[in-house]
């Protein structure tokens, strides 16, 4: 039999949900998120479930990625180029940047094409439409630390120590993070709308990666370009992560541009996808 | 007395037939339609400002009820009617364009067996995963899944891949765990044909168990049967306007008896049309193969159907086209007779006079169908009216074999041969 809640008339202390043309309150929305966080953590969970399934190397794959581009980024611009790269071995000091950066870039590309990847879902059930990009992030950072795990290796095999710095790189994390959902928030609904954004994304991660220190040192750049370099987001995570992990110069101001940077594109892309998220069960 | 948990006020909602957001825009469309704009000088901004530009299509129109805590309302009406675009107004998928809707308590939607099942992962952890998708959180899922399990028959699979099971499996298995949701207000779209018929009418009790529970539900469906065993009452929505709501047993026959009714009305004395009106039909007449008047036909029969005209003018008609559309009892179009299809010109009419449809070997299976009718004179609707006429089609020969496929396998009647190879 039935039980459980909703036996007899509902009470009328129960929530009551309108609905009518028009947005509603952003504190509202953000009540909405945290009641459906079970969907977040279940979608997150059916991507890590589901994305290596029925591949040889499985789970393997979230190491590769990283670990092969660090190889090919050391073999032509460490060994043939001859990037100068701190003072540090071109393999750990390109790794390091790169944990945050793949991150970034798959949170990115998998977050934008979120919704319209969950078209379904979108045009059958209710929910706070931002999880579907939120899970994307959620799940970069399961591969994430899996990549981690192979750079504390890395440490050990060059022989580096942590130093005391590594407890804030949390804190770079979550510029990437607020970066990765900022943009994604934005290109996700952008591309509900307008299916060009889809040829957008791949080419902007690639625009975007030769914008960020992640080949080249920062130190490259002359004095007040630094400085200005600081306005990518991304830039501030990659040298975070360099400085905590690798003791490379410590990020300056640059940084108050890039959290800056990193709270506008997070907010605006907050209030951008909360204008078009109710159309987006009709155009999807 | 008893509180509402769902009270709607003139809620409407339009849909862009064609314009500016019509589709998949591209930047380009937005760009230049912005520079359109700003050359003809219109205020771009809030919405609406150029809806009259536009061509809408309004699947829900002034739409105002209240269906009060416990009671289980069966929504009725032929496709197209608005009924699926209500359920996903109240469940909050779609925003409606117009009026206000208040649901009272958690709402749980079942507009689609399976939304969010996964191929790739387990019977079980389906569950979960759908569970969440519709809302039940964790904990429920957990004190219930052995009963979700039981209720779909699918113990033995529960650690199998979904795309292992059988579509049977499936379907159970999705209706099951949307069965157990435990929300104040349900919401359910025609999802009791699932399975086979063992599991439709272990499906039809358990509604029933939910709408015994005290639970709000709102159910869709096209079998007027379920409809009127499960709801106290129901609404009848026709073409985004709710029409009836009353006592199940009685919207349902009004329902019925509608068609039936129209259909019985001379055709000049219709108002229910559409078309500028300068031409119209004035009646429709059916003929057997032997030229005789009939209201009703054999499977296999030829059939003529006779559309009487008129036009208000004195002058011929140059160009004419004109279709028939079969409906039958469910509201879907069956098929088309339309003399554009069959490159049949139709030039030169005089103003007033008939059109003669020819079915050869009608391929329709046994029921009633429903006409819609519509002519178009010189490129421009001059008259369209559904439910024009009724015809019964009765068992006959079609095969010349005496027999006929059971009427569960068979909406049409297809010639086919067979033969062996080796």
């Amino acid at each position: 039999m039935i039980e459980g809640v909703g036996t007899g008339a509902a009470p009328e202390t129960a929530t009551i949900y309108v609905r009518q043309p028009g947005r509603r309150g952003g504190l509202e929305d953000l009540k909405e998120i945290w009641a459906y966080r079970e969907l977040l953590y279940f979608l997150t969970w059916r991507e890590v479930k589901v994305r290596y399934k029925q591949t040889v190397l499985g789970a393997a794959w979230a190491i590769m990625q990283p670990l092969f581009t660090m190889a090919v980024f050391s073999l032509v611009f460490g060994r043939l180029a001859r990037m100068p790269s701190d003072g540090i071995p071109y393999p750990i000091w390109s790794y390091a940047a790169l944990l945050p950066w793949q991150f970034f870039t798959q949170a990115l590309s998998s977050a934008s094409g979120s919704l319209v990847g969950n078209a379904n879902l979108i045009r059958k059930v209710y929910f706070p439409r931002a999880i579907a990009p939120a899970s994307s992030v959620l799940f970069g950072l399961v591969d994430f630390s899996l990549a981690f795990v192979v750079l504390l290796a890395m440490m050990v095999y060059f022989g580096r120590r942590l130093t005391w710095e590594v407890v804030l790189l949390p804190l770079f994390l979550g510029l990437a993070v607020m970066t990765a959902l900022g943009a994604g928030l934005w290109l996700s609904a952008l591309t509900v709308r307008y299916r060009d954004f889809r040829f957008v994304v791949p080419f902007l991660n690639q625009l975007w990666l030769f914008a960020t220190p992640v080949i080249y040192p920062s130190s490259l750049l002359p004095g007040p370009w630094r400085m200005l370099s600081g306005l990518n987001p991304m830039t501030g995570a990659v040298e975070g992560f360099r400085w905590c992990l690798l003791g490379t110069s410590r990020p300056g101001a640059m940084l108050v541009f890039s959290a800056t940077v990193a709270v506008v594109l997070l907010g605006s892309g907050a209030l951008y996808f909360r204008t078009v998220e109710r159309s987006f069960a009709d155009e999807v | 007395m008893a509180i509402d948990a769902i009270r709607t006020e003139r809620l409407a909602k339009a849909y862009r037939l064609r314009g500016p957001a019509r589709g998949y825009r591209t930047v380009r469309e937005a760009l230049s339609s912005a520079v359109g704009r700003a050359l003809k000088g219109r205020p771009s901004g809030e919405i609406g400002r150029d809806r009259r530009d536009r061509q809408e299509l309004w699947a829900l129109r002034d739409v105002s009820f209240s269906v009060a805590a416990g009671d289980v309302v069966g929504l009725i009406g032929r496709n197209g009617a608005g009924k699926s675009t209500l359920l996903r107004v109240l469940a909050g998928i779609v925003a409606p364009t117009e009026g206000r809707a208040e649901i009272r308590g958690r709402i749980g939607s079942l507009l689609e067996v399976g939304t969010g099942f996964h191929p790739e992962l387990s019977g079980g952890e389906n569950v979960y995963m759908n569970g969440a998708i519709l809302g039940m959180p964790r904990r429920t899922i957990k004190r219930r899944f052995d009963e979700i399990i039981a209720f779909a028959e699918v113990e033995r699979f529960v650690d199998t891949p979904v795309k292992h099971y059988s579509s049977g499996m499936h379907m159970r298995l999705a209706f099951s765990v949307a069965a157990h949701l435990e929300t104040e207000v349900l919401l359910v779209d025609e999802v009791l044909a699932v399975g086979d018929l063992a599991f439709q009418t272990k499906c039809v009790g358990k509604m029933g168990d939910l709408s015994r529970s005290g639970r709000t539900v709102v159910f869709v469906s096209h079998s007027l049967a379920a409809v009127s065993s499960l709801c106290r009452s129901a609404f009848w929505l026709d073409q985004g306007r709710l029409k009836l709501q009353g006592v199940a047993s009685e919207v349902i026959g009004r329902y019925v008896s509608s068609v039936t009714d129209l259909a019985g009305q001379p055709l000049g004395e219709r108002t229910d049309r559409s078309g500028d009106g300068s031409v119209r039909f004035k009646n429709v007449g059916f003929r057997n193969g032997r030229g005789e008047r009939v209201g009703s036909a054999c499977v296999g029969d030829d059939l003529s159907v006779e559309l009487t005209y008129q036009s208000t003018g004195s002058e011929t008609l140059e160009r004419v086209s004109t279709s028939i559309v079969f409906v039958n009892h469910l509201g879907s179009p069956v098929f088309t007779c339309w003399n554009d299809l069959v490159q049949c010109e139709l030039r030169d009419l005089a103003p007033r006079g008939n059109l003669v449809c020819r079915i050869p070997r009608l391929p329709l299976a046994p029921g009633s169908y429903a006409l819609t009718l519509a002519l178009v004179v010189g490129g421009r609707t001059a008259d369209k009216i559904r439910d024009a006429a009724m015809i019964r089609i009765v068992e006959g020969d079609y095969f010349g074999s005496g027999k006929l496929p059971r009427p569960e396998n068979a909406c049409v009647m297809v010639d086919h041969q067979w033969s062996t190879e080796s």
